[in-house]
């Protein structure tokens, strides 16, 4: 127990920063993945076949590559792209980017492909007599989505958004490969340095047990929140 | 773009990919004996024997996989009970570490799976059954099993995709698989994207073809 104690002594303190920096990046990814989804989506469900080309690309590619070679090519890949960009405004010195960034950009770039899927599932699952209803009464294109199309597809879309930021939340471990400090960087750093890799791995799984578990009684109650009247 | 290391890389790459394909098979063949198993104690109705395969499955699909190789090949090594038994002739080598994860992993993944499979079965053909005077054993072997697998094969399928990205994560215990050996060719040649583009064709293919061979069992089980 003493291992775990905040201050000096022990680990505590340590593991629980760490534990906000996952919940950050897993936060940051999810929203990153969301903007992803908000750009795929469209072009999933376009009528254009070429569009349909590009966001079936996406979401295949992302789907079936592993998370960590996913995460590899932003880790060595990143900086040199942003320098690349940088070059061509006449900017030739070394950038770093940030672990914080390039992490959560891969993970989110990942929970994207995710998202997409589900928000493709639930808008196709929405009747179509919905929105010819709304076309009919002549509801205006903006206030159709938002006040007819979205409630709907975010109550279709909760249970299975809370599968992604399950996977979201998991993969986010995988990040420690690039040295961001989270929760496994942590422990590998803890066990190293006490050489009890056995008690801090199984405190990490604890830890992420706690995180899969209180994230999924506060989802289940936005679940009842936009079910209501269903 | 650089063509020459993408070609010189390609065989290097492919060597890599059978460790990948051995590691997933027998995951895959330890994992589904793990989910049968697990899958028929969650369908016990005792309470204690049902309650620990619940408390499996949540244990293992609510941790990271990387969680559970590093307890398995980092932690267990640290019990000295373990080291001195037959055991560590298992334990001390990363690629059975990493299939044991890997297999208990899936295990458990799979058992919702079965378990949801085997639930929605309809009652009548196990009541059909019944009345044909067939014995509630063969009835499970013959008519509910069949049944289940072909209930399951979807979700197995997606769950064999999930393995086998699952797979990359056995380079961070030092195995040369496919990601491994790209990992190793990025960091040397400082080429990420030409590395991508080849091993992550690689993936994508095997992919492809997992999904495509459910596809042709779940047309071939039609009923």
């Amino acid at each position: 127990m003493e291992l775990l104690a905040f201050g000096k002594t022990g680990w505590g303190d340590e593991l629980f920063y760490a534990t906000l920096m996952t919940i950050a990046v897993s936060v940051t990814a999810m929203l990153i993945g969301f903007l992803f989804a908000l750009i795929f989506t469209p072009l999933k469900l376009s009528k254009y076949k070429s569009l349909n080309l590009i966001g079936n690309f996406y979401t295949t590619v992302i789907r079936g590559v592993p998370e960590l070679l996913v995460i590899y090519l932003f880790f060595f890949g990143g900086s040199g792209a942003i320098m690349f960009v940088a070059s061509m405004f006449g900017y030739y010195e070394y950038i770093e980017i940030n672990a914080f960034i390039t992490g959560s950009f891969a993970i989110g770039i990942i929970s994207g492909a995710y998202s997409t899927e589900v928000f493709r599932g639930a808008i196709q699952s929405i009747d179509k007599g919905q929105f010819e209803a709304a076309k009919v009464l002549g509801v205006k294109k903006h206030i159709k989505f938002y006040k007819i199309i979205l409630p709907q597809m975010l109550r279709l879309a909760i249970p299975n958004l809370s599968n992604v930021w399950q996977i979201t939340l998991k993969d986010t471990s995988l990040i420690s490969v690039t040295g961001l400090v989270e929760i496994m960087r942590q422990s590998y750093i803890a066990a190293g340095s006490t050489r009890d890799p056995l008690f801090f791995y199984s405190f990490a799984a604890v830890l992420y047990l706690l995180l899969t578990f209180i994230s999924m009684k506060l989802i289940n109650r936005l679940e009842i929140k936009y079910s209501r009247g269903f | 773009m650089d063509l020459e290391l993408m070609i010189n890389s390609f065989p290097k790459l492919l060597n890599a990919t059978v460790v990948t394909l051995k590691l997933l098979s027998l995951s895959l063949l330890f994992g589904l004996f793990i989910g049968l198993l697990f899958a028929i104690m969650r369908m016990n109705n005792n309470f204690i024997i049902n309650k620990f395969a619940y408390g499996y499955s949540y244990l293992f699909r609510g941790t990271p996989l990387l969680v559970q190789i590093f307890i398995i090949y980092f932690g267990f090594g640290q019990i000295e009970f373990i080291r001195s038994s037959f055991l560590w002739v298992v334990l001390k080598e990363p690629y059975w570490c990493a299939i044991i994860a890997f297999a208990l992993n899936t295990g458990a993944y799979t058992s919702e799976i079965l378990r949801s499979a085997f639930q929605t079965i309809k009652k009548g053909y196990v009541e059909a059954g019944k009345s044909l005077g067939i014995s509630s054993k063969i009835i499970f072997y013959k008519i509910q099993i069949p049944i289940a697998i072909r209930q399951s094969l979807p979700a197995y399928g997606n769950e064999i995709i999930l393995m086998l990205k699952g797979t990359s994560l056995a380079s961070t215990v030092t195995l040369m698989d496919l990601t491994g050996v790209a990992k190793y060719i990025i960091s040397t040649t400082f080429k990420p994207i030409e590395v991508f583009i080849v091993a992550g064709s690689i993936y994508l293919f095997m992919t492809f073809l997992i999904h495509n061979f459910i596809k042709f069992l779940e047309r071939k089980y039609n009923y």
